[in-house]
């Protein structure tokens, strides 16, 4: 009995270990701060000017962003760029079949990417998070352009002037007598308008507006939960004080 | 036939006054309250296991009324859906929850299913005169996966629409008619618009419909026939003990005294599911699948699909079957005739038949493709359970009074289904698929020995009365 039990959760634990051992390198941890304003419009601008070019974010409103503090003047003089009303989707004006062509593939649509995203490795926010940020210049492709968290991806790196060129090193260790390849770090090329530290920020705001982003109710989720658990609590104790009195005499 | 017409007196309450007012003209109402819920006198010893009907019940309210709302603002349209779904979710007001509800209750309906056939299982509550009563809660079954199944394909996400494609596919190993039959299911060559709309009209009307007849078929026939109870005593029973009125001892009117337990439990249920809904409402993957946050491409073939959690048990069976299982299958067959003849106490024309038989379906079994097979495996397991009642060949009903060693058997029975569940959710793997197989034959083993088994054993006496402790 114990042996079956044992084999059975070694037959497991294998299956589950094998699980962890595809895709590319781990994920970071993304900064979850989706309640900070200042971060979310500082995201919310990143994301406009960079990002809404190729990708759009068809199922979100730019006057959702209200939600974040801005008010809707705000968004006009500085987040519309593809229209003119506030109450429109965010829509790329990039033409699809040129998308196709420039890059083999349309840009996906952002709204719920950081939603999409979520695996065993982590949050969707963690995979973008470590993605924005392991871009490498390599000559090999079409773009110049290579991520570690994404291998053979078909966008270029668009933030490289903030970032700056990098490349990553590697140590080459005996692994049971095989030569294998480990990522040790980063060699900076040139450099960046930011250093390393404020793009790691930038793209921490960024992540961060592309979560509240894929579910905008999530916060008020949250508020609203924890009310109607109070109230089932209490109900839940009245429920309970009920059903005892009647069952009292119950013999 | 019309009934005599009450009078009452002029002094009476004006509330009484509106009581006998519709009594003299609905008295059906006031028939069924009675033998439904004030007369209806269930077993007193109930214990958790017997919440899960009622939350059932609950349940289905739940995804009935949430599902009004969503068909408000749903679009059945391949190019629509996706962004008809974040529609509700962000541009509704208080769509996200009522999506969440739905989409929570589908998982939560699973779980309260499972628990409630469980808890038939354990109890025999499916054994005489209950048959019907199971056999209508197995179709209950059937029709809430043929539901879950469509409904999981409106989103039109990347899971919904390669799920619906993979198990759409299946019916197309059917041997002659397959690849019709399949074409039938999905009104195109491949899953689209076609296959959305039809899914759309038996995931709102067509199934729920079935589902609210076999419920009150379900029901009346439970009422008819009286609850079991964990000890497996009859208590209606020509024999059983009875106060003056005539109703039985070990019973107690279902209202007030199990609405009031329903109440209590029911908003201790709520705590979980809203729990769920409002802060975890993806539940880490299993409730919402991440790559159902990408709209359907048909030119994109996910690397891995797998079905919602609630169908895994059944999935891992069915990726269990390879052409090499098929021998270990080929060899039970061989050897339930072997024993068949050599045991059973036939007249040789019938040992020839299963001889024959045997020898048929081996032939079928080598020269039909193991993918039909696996889906015969996978709707084997679940129209098994319609024939519980009659594989059950135990002297008592009850776990409690069944040799221990039953006991084990059924705890081994549930971890083998969490371990199916388990794999299911895995990419395939050669050990996954060892275990799954193993599995599987287990999971069809207990229920096709269980004429057998059932009776091995020393079984402990049966009181007369239920056991029950005063709260």
């Amino acid at each position: 009995m114990k042996k079956i039990i044992l084999t059975l959760a070694l037959a497991l634990g294998v299956v589950s270990g094998a699980q962890a051992a595809g895709g590319g390198i781990a994920w970071d941890k993304a900064p979850s701060k989706t309640n900070d304003l200042v971060s979310l419009q500082n995201g919310a601008k990143v994301f406009v000017n960079y990002c809404l070019n190729c990708h759009s974010a068809a199922f979100m409103r730019f006057n959702r962003l209200k939600d974040i503090g801005l008010t809707d003047q705000q968004i006009k003089d500085n987040l519309l760029f593809t229209t003119d009303k506030v109450g429109e989707t965010m829509k790329a004006s990039i033409d699809p079949r040129q998308a196709k062509e420039w890059f083999g593939a349309n840009p996906p649509d952002l709204t719920v990417i950081a939603r999409s995203r979520a695996g065993a490795g982590g949050t969707g926010a963690d995979y973008l998070y470590t993605y924005l940020r392991t871009y490498y210049a390599d000559d090999t492709k079409a773009t110049g352009w290579n991520n570690l968290a994404f291998p053979n991806v078909g966008m270029p790196h668009v933030l490289w002037e903030l970032q700056g060129k990098r490349v990553p090193v590697y140590d080459t260790i005996q692994n049971h007598g095989h030569d294998e390849q480990v990522f040790k770090g980063w060699q900076q090329i040139t450099p960046g308008t930011m250093t390393p530290a404020e793009y790691d920020q930038t793209i921490g705001d960024l992540v961060n507006y592309l979560q509240w982003m894929a579910e905008p109710a999530q916060n008020t989720r949250i508020r609203v939960g924890v009310w109607v658990l109070l109230f089932l609590s209490v109900l839940t104790l009245f429920a309970w004080r009920l059903n005892a009195a009647f069952w009292k005499d119950v013999k | 036939m019309a009934r005599e017409f009450k009078d009452i007196s002029p002094n009476a309450s004006a509330g009484e006054k509106v009581t006998n007012w519709f009594e003299n003209r609905f008295p059906t109402a006031f028939d069924a309250y009675k033998v439904h819920m004030s007369e209806y006198y269930a077993p007193k010893n109930f214990n958790f296991w017997y919440i899960f009907g009622a939350l059932a019940t609950l349940v289905l309210v739940i995804q009935i009324v949430t599902g009004i709302f969503l068909v408000m603002h749903y679009k059945p349209d391949a190019a629509l859906a996706f962004g008809s779904v974040e529609y509700i979710m962000r541009d509704v007001p208080w769509g996200w929850l009522i999506r969440y509800m739905h989409s929570t209750g589908a998982s939560a309906f699973f779980v309260v299913v499972y628990l409630h056939m469980f808890r038939g299982l354990i109890y025999g509550s499916y054994r005489k005169p209950r048959e019907l009563v199971w056999l209508f809660g197995c179709a209950i079954f059937l029709c809430l996966m043929a539901e879950a199944f469509m409904g999981y394909l409106l989103p039109w996400g990347q899971m919904s629409y390669w799920g619906a494609q993979v198990i759409v596919n299946l019916f197309a190993a059917v041997p002659l008619v397959g690849p019709d039959l399949a074409l039938l299911i999905r009104g195109d060559f491949v899953v689209g618009d076609a296959t959305l709309n039809r899914f759309f009209a038996f995931h709102v009307i067509a199934v729920p419909l079935v589902l609210l007849g076999l419920v009150a078929a379900h029901l009346l026939a439970l009422h008819d026939v009286g609850s079991n109870n964990p000890d497996g005593v009859e208590i209606k029973a020509p024999n059983a003990p009875r106060d003056a009125n005539g109703h039985p001892l070990d019973g107690i009117p279902f209202h007030p005294y199990y609405t009031v337990h329903d109440i209590f439990m029911v908003s201790v249920f709520l705590m979980v599911f809203t729990a769920i809904v409002f802060f975890a409402p993806e539940f880490g993957g299993y409730f919402l699948e991440y790559n159902n946050f990408i709209p359907a491409d048909p030119l994109k073939t996910p690397a891995h699909i797998a079905p919602v959690w609630y169908f895994t048990p059944f999935y891992s069976m069915l990726r269990a079957i390879t052409s090499e299982m098929m021998y270990a299958l080929i060899a039970c067959v061989i050897g339930a005739a072997a024993f068949g003849v050599v045991k059973a106490k036939l007249p040789n024309i019938f040992k020839g038949a299963i001889v024959g038989a045997a020898v048929v379906v081996s032939a079928a079994m080598l020269s039909i493709d193991a993918k039909f097979w696996g889906v015969v495996v996978m709707g084997g397991a679940v129209v098994i359970l319609f024939f519980l009642p009659w594989l059950d060949n135990s002297p008592v009903k009850s776990i409690r009074y069944r040799p221990d060693w039953h006991k084990y058997l059924y705890g081994i029975f549930v971890i083998n289904f969490v371990v199916l569940a388990y794999l299911g959710v895995q990419p395939p793997s050669p050990i996954g698929e060892r275990v799954s197989q193993v599995g599987t034959l287990f999971y069809f083993g207990f229920f096709l020995l269980m004429p057998w088994w059932s009776t091995v054993g020393e079984s402990k006496p049966v009181p007369p009365r239920v056991t029950f402790v005063a709260h």
